[in-house]
C-alpha cells in the first residue's frame, strides 16, 4: 500500500442553493493513475477546481501528502443554506489560491484548452516555470538573473524535446493541430514540477488513433516524471486501459468506486452510465 | 520573438534599432545648433517624447497585462507636483505660496533626487489603492481608477492642503530643462527599462496574465501580486512623465489634469496598437505632430474656400477625432499591431504594399476568437 | 427640525438633480445590462440635447422645439450605437470601451467646434422656471417636478420591461445574449430600442437640468454622465430601481455637502461612493452575483 497522495474529506460544493458535490471523499496514492468519471454535470471539474483552489469548497477538507492544504465549513450566508451533510465536522478555513497549491506540486489541465495565445510554444512552457524562480522583479529586468534563465530555458528546451513538441517551438500555438495543443497543455503543467497531475478530459475531443496515443503518452509521463495522475475524462477505452483505481461521480455524490473490473460490473454504475452509450 | 534557447545574443533587429537610436540622437544635436529655440519642431519633439513615455507605461500595464486603467492623468499629476513641490527654490518660494506663507516645505532636493521621488510617490500611491482596486472587472477597474484620478485632481486644488499643493493656484519657477535632448534622453532610458522588463520572466508572466489569466494562476503565477507590481512599475513611468511634463511646461495646475488626458493616452496607445512599444512611440509623435502642428491649417479662418466658414478654430480637433474614430473601427490593432519595429518586418511592409488589407491567418484566426 | 428647514433648499435641489440624475442613469444601467458596455458618450449625448434645444430654440416655438429635441437626441442616441458600436460586437471589450470613449471626444470636439467654446445659454421655459414657494423655501417650480416626473417615466419603463413583449426581449438579452439570439430574438432591434429608451430619458433629463443650471457648454456632459453612471453602479448595473435609487441618493448627499459649505468636495464625493461601493459590494444594492465557470 503506498502512501497517500490526496486525499478529499467529506468535500460538499454549494453554489447558492445548488449542491453540486455532496460529500465526497476519495483518495488518490503515490504513482496511481486514479481516474474520475461520471455523467456530465455529475460536478467532476467542480471536484478538480476545489483541489486545485479555484473553488473554496462549502465543507470539506482536502490533504496532500499528509497536509492539509484546504479546509472550509459553512458560514455566512451558506449557514442556512448548506444541504450537505457532516456539519459541524469542520472547524477551520483554509483557504488558499490556485497558485500556492500549484507552488505545493499539484497541477492541472483544463477541459478547455487554456494556452496562452499570443505567446510561441516554447514561450507557453517558459511562462509555466516563472513560478520557481527566485529572482525579484529589479534582477530580471536588469538580467542579473541570467544563469536562472539560461537554466530554465534549457529544462524548456529538454521538455519540449522529451513530449515531441521540440520542432513546434517557434509556432504560435494556435496554428497548431488539435492533438499537438492538448499535448502542449500537459507539457506546460509538467513545467512546474509537479508530483501529481490532474488531467482535465485530456481526450476530450480525439479519435481512436490519438486516443492510443495518449494512452503510451499519460503512462510513459507518469514513469518519466515519478508522477501521480488523477484523470477526469469521459473516453471509456482510456479509463478502463491505464486507470489502476477509478470513482464514480453521479449528480455530485460517489456512487461506485474500485478497479475498472469491479466498476464495469457495478449495477449502479452501468444504469447510471456505462449502459447507455460507451463513449458518452 | 524569443528562439534562442541557452543565451539571447544581440541579433541584427537590436543591433539596427541602437544604431538608427544613436543616429536619432545625432539629428537632434544637429536640429538644435541649426534651428531657433522656439520652433515648433521642438514643441512636438519634446511634448512626444513625454506622452510616448507615458503611453509605454499605459501600455504595459493595459495592453502586455490586459488591466484596463484609466488612472494615468492621477499618477502624472502626482508626478508633477512632487517634482515642482521638492524643487522650487527656496527664495522663490514666498512669491509662489503668495496665500500660503511660504507654504510648508522649505527645502529643496536635486532635480534628479526630485524626479525619481516623483516616480515613487506615483508608484506609492498605485501601491495602495492596487489591491482592492486591481480585483475589480476590467469595466469597473477602468471607472475605479477614474475616479481615482479625478479625486486627486480635487484633492490637490483644495486649499486646505494649500501649504504643500498650493491649492488652485500654479506651481512654477521650478528648474527645467530647456533641450530636447534631455527629454529624449529620459524618456529613452525609461522606455528601455520597460522594454527590458516587458522581455523578463516577469513580462511574460505580464503577458500570460493578459491572455488568460484562469491559467496563469493555474501555473503557479499569483495574480494579485504580479497585477499590482503592474500597476506599481506603470504608476511609477506615468509620474516621471509628469514630472518632465511639469518641466516643459514651466507652470502646472492641477485642474490640467483631466480625465480627457487619460483619454488621449489611451487613444494614442490604440493608434499605435496596443502591446507594441514602438507603436506607442511612433503614435505619439503622430498624434502631437498632428495635434500641435500640422492640422493647424484646419483652425485657419483665412483659408476659407467656401462661404459657409468651415475652417475655423475646432474644426481641427474634429478631423481629428473623426480620424480616430476610423482607426478605432476600422483597424483596430493600430499601427503596429502587436508588433515591434524590426527590419525585416519593414521590408515586408514595403513588399507586400500591394496586398496590405490580407491579415496573415494565424492573425485571423487569433482576431475572431479573442474575447475577455 | 432646524436642520430640515435650513436645508430644505439644499435638499428640494438635491431630489431634484437626483430626478434628473437617474433619468440619465437608466440609460446607463440598460445599456450595460445589454451589452455589458459603459456608454462613455450617455453624457454627451444629454449635452448634446441641451445644445439642440438652444439651437432650435432660435428658430421654433417651444411647443416645437421640445419634441424636436427629443426627437434628434433619440435619432443620435441610435446612430452612435450603428455607427460605433455594432461593428465591434465580436470585438474583446476593450476594444468598444474605446470606441465610447472616441465617440465621446468626437461629440465634444463638434459641440466645441459649434459653439465656437463659448457658454450657451438655456432658454427659460415658462412655467417650469417659474419661481414657487415650498414650505418656506424659495425654489424653481421645476424643481418640484422633477421628481414626479420621474418616477412616472420610470415606473412607464418598468411596466414596459415586464409587461410587453419587447420588454420580454430586452430582459432575456440582457442575461444571456447569444442563447437570446439563438432564440430568434432580434437583437438589432433590442439593443437599438435600448438606447432610444436610454436616449429619450437622457433628453428629458436634459431639459429638466438645464432648466435648473442654464449653462451648456460641450463638457457640461462629463459629470452629470459620470455621476449617472456611479448612480447605476451603486444601485447595481443593470437594475433600473437600483439606478433610480442610487441617482436620488447621490443627488441629495451631494446637495447637502453644498449646504455645509464644501462645495469644492460635492463632486468627489461622488467618486468616494464609487471606490466604496466598488470595494465592499461590487454588485451594488440590487445586483446579482455571478460566479465564473472555470
Amino acid at each position: 500500500m503506498s502512501e497517500n497522495v490526496l486525499k478529499m474529506q467529506n468535500i460538499t460544493m454549494q453554489f447558492g442553493g445548488v449542491v453540486a458535490i455532496n460529500n465526497l471523499s476519495l483518495d488518490v496514492n503515490k504513482g496511481e493513475i486514479v481516474s474520475l468519471i461520471g455523467p456530465n454535470g455529475a460536478g467532476k471539474t467542480t471536484a478538480f477546481n476545489v483541489v486545485t483552489g479555484v473553488y473554496a469548497p462549502t465543507n470539506g477538507a482536502v490533504y496532500f501528502n499528509g497536509t492539509e492544504i484546504v479546509e472550509n465549513y459553512p458560514y455566512g450566508k451558506m449557514k442556512k443554506l448548506y444541504a450537505g451533510s457532516d456539519n459541524g465536522k469542520f472547524t477551520k478555513r483554509i483557504e488558499p489560491t490556485p497558485d500556492k497549491i500549484t507552488k505545493l506540486g499539484i497541477a492541472r489541465t483544463f477541459q478547455n484548452i487554456r494556452l496562452w495565445k499570443s505567446q510561441s510554444v516554447f514561450n507557453n512552457v517558459l511562462i509555466a516555470k516563472h513560478l520557481r524562480r527566485s529572482s525579484n522583479v529589479f534582477s530580471a529586468t536588469f538580467r542579473l538573473n541570467a544563469k536562472e534563465e539560461k537554466i530554465q530555458r534549457e529544462e524548456t528546451a529538454h521538455l519540449l524535446n522529451i513530449l515531441g513538441l521540440y520542432d513546434f517551438r517557434d509556432e504560435l500555438c494556435t496554428s497548431l493541430p488539435y492533438g499537438i495543443q492538448r499535448r502542449l497543455e500537459i507539457a506546460r503543467a509538467l513545467a512546474t514540477e509537479p508530483t501529481l497531475l490532474l488531467l482535465d478530459e485530456p481526450a476530450a475531443g480525439m479519435n481512436p488513433q490519438e486516443t492510443n496515443d495518449l494512452t503510451s503518452f499519460i503512462n510513459k509521463i507518469r514513469s518519466d516524471f515519478r508522477l501521480t495522475v488523477f484523470m477526469i475524462e469521459h473516453h471509456m477505452d482510456l479509463v478502463m486501459d491505464i486507470s489502476d483505481r477509478i470513482y464514480v461521480l453521479n449528480f455530485g455524490a460517489l456512487i461506485a468506486s474500485g478497479t475498472p473490473a469491479e466498476v464495469q460490473s457495478n449495477p449502479a454504475v452501468i444504469s447510471a452510465y456505462l449502459g447507455e452509450d460507451k463513449n458518452a | 520573438m524569443e528562439n534562442q534557447i541557452t543565451k539571447k545574443p544581440i541579433n541584427k533587429d537590436m543591433m539596427i534599432s541602437f544604431t538608427l537610436l544613436a543616429l536619432l540622437f545625432v539629428v537632434l544635436v544637429i536640429l538644435e545648433l541649426v534651428l531657433p529655440r522656439t520652433s515648433i519642431l521642438f514643441t512636438v519633439l519634446k511634448k512626444g517624447a513625454i506622452y510616448a513615455l507615458v503611453a509605454v507605461s499605459m501600455n504595459l500595464l493595459n495592453g502586455f497585462t490586459g488591466l484596463f486603467s484609466l488612472g494615468q492623468a492621477g499618477f502624472m499629476l502626482l508626478g508633477a507636483y512632487t517634482y515642482a513641490i521638492f524643487t522650487i527654490p527656496v527664495a522663490a518660494r514666498s512669491q509662489v505660496y503668495q496665500y500660503f506663507n511660504g507654504g510648508l516645505i522649505q527645502f529643496t532636493l536635486p532635480v534628479f533626487v526630485a524626479m525619481i521621488l516623483a516616480g515613487l510617490i506615483a508608484a506609492g500611491f498605485a501601491f495602495l489603492i492596487g489591491l482592492p482596486v486591481l480585483k475589480l472587472k476590467s469595466d469597473y477597474l477602468a471607472i475605479a481608477t477614474l475616479g481615482f484620478a479625478e479625486i486627486m485632481r480635487a484633492l490637490f486644488q483644495w486649499d486646505k492642503i494649500g501649504v504643500i499643493t498650493n491649492g488652485s493656484n500654479l506651481l512654477r519657477k521650478y528648474p527645467v530643462f530647456k533641450t530636447t535632448i534631455f527629454y529624449f534622453a529620459v524618456s529613452g532610458i525609461c522606455i528601455a527599462i520597460i522594454v527590458l522588463l516587458i522581455n523578463s520572466t516577469y513580462g511574460r508572466a505580464f503577458k500570460a496574465i493578459r491572455d488568460d489569466e484562469v491559467a496563469a494562476e493555474a501555473m503557479g503565477i499569483n495574480l494579485a501580486h504580479h497585477k499590482r507590481l503592474s500597476f506599481v512599475i506603470s504608476s511609477f513611468f506615468a509620474g516621471i512623465s509628469g514630472a518632465l511634463l511639469a518641466m516643459f511646461q514651466t507652470t502646472i495646475q492641477a485642474s490640467q489634469f483631466k480625465s480627457a488626458m487619460t483619454y488621449e493616452i489611451l487613444l494614442i496607445v490604440v493608434i499605435g496598437g496596443i502591446g507594441s512599444v514602438t507603436g506607442s512611440c511612433i503614435s505619439s509623435f503622430l498624434f502631437i505632430a498632428c495635434s500641435e502642428w500640422w492640422l493647424r491649417f484646419l483652425d485657419n479662418a483665412n483659408l476659407n474656400i467656401t462661404s459657409l466658414q468651415i475652417l475655423r478654430p475646432g474644426f481641427r480637433k474634429v478631423v481629428f477625432s473623426v480620424v480616430i474614430m476610423m482607426i478605432v473601427l476600422f483597424y483596430q490593432k493600430g499601427i503596429m499591431g502587436d508588433k515591434e519595429f524590426n527590419l525585416g518586418g519593414l521590408i515586408k511592409f514595403f513588399k507586400t504594399l500591394p496586398s496590405q488589407h490580407k491579415l496573415p491567418a494565424h492573425l485571423k484566426l487569433a482576431k475572431t476568437k479573442e474575447g475577455k | 427640525m432646524e436642520f430640515l428647514t435650513t436645508n430644505l433648499p439644499y435638499i428640494l435641489a438635491g431630489v431634484s438633480t437626483g430626478g434628473q440624475y437617474a433619468l440619465i442613469a437608466i440609460g446607463y444601467t440598460m445599456v450595460y445590462g445589454i451589452l455589458r458596455l459603459i456608454n462613455f458618450a450617455h453624457g454627451d449625448v444629454f449635452m448634446a440635447a441641451g445644445l439642440i434645444m438652444i439651437y432650435s430654440y432660435t428658430i421654433m416655438p417651444l411647443w416645437i422645439s421640445v419634441p424636436f429635441t427629443i426627437i434628434l437626441t433619440v435619432l443620435l442616441g441610435f446612430t452612435i450605437e450603428r455607427v460605433a458600436y455594432k461593428p465591434l460586437r465580436t470585438a474583446p471589450r476593450m476594444s468598444i470601451m474605446i470606441s465610447a470613449i472616441g465617440m465621446s471626444y468626437l461629440i465634444q470636439n463638434i459641440a466645441l467646434y459649434i459653439t465656437g467654446g463659448l457658454l450657451k445659454n438655456y432658454p427659460k421655459i415658462p412655467w417650469t422656471s417659474d419661481s414657487i414657494t415650498i414650505a418656506g423655501a424659495i425654489t424653481k417650480r421645476v424643481t418640484a417636478i422633477t421628481p414626479f416626473l420621474t418616477i412616472l417615466l420610470v415606473i412607464a419603463l418598468v411596466l414596459l420591461i415586464n409587461h410587453t413583449k419587447i420588454g420580454m426581449a430586452m430582459r432575456a438579452v440582457s442575461i444571456d445574449f447569444e442563447t437570446a439570439q439563438l432564440m430568434g430574438i432580434k437583437i438589432d432591434s433590442v439593443i437599438s430600442m435600448t438606447f432610444i429608451i436610454g436616449s429619450f430619458l437622457a433628453a428629458i433629463g436634459s431639459i429638466l437640468f438645464f432648466s435648473n443650471y442654464p449653462g451648456v457648454t460641450p463638457t457640461v456632459g462629463g459629470m452629470p454622465g459620470l455621476k449617472a453612471f456611479v448612480a447605476a453602479v451603486f444601485g447595481g448595473i443593470g437594475s433600473i430601481p437600483g439606478a433610480v435609487i442610487g441617482a436620488f441618493i447621490i443627488g441629495i448627499c451631494e446637495n447637502i455637502i453644498k449646504g455645509l459649505g464644501w462645495t469644492t468636495f460635492s463632486d468627489a464625493f461622488t467618486f468616494v461612493l464609487l471606490i466604496i461601493v466598488l470595494m465592499f459590494m461590487p454588485t451594488g444594492l440590487f445586483g446579482e452575483k455571478v460566479t465564473d465557470k472555470v
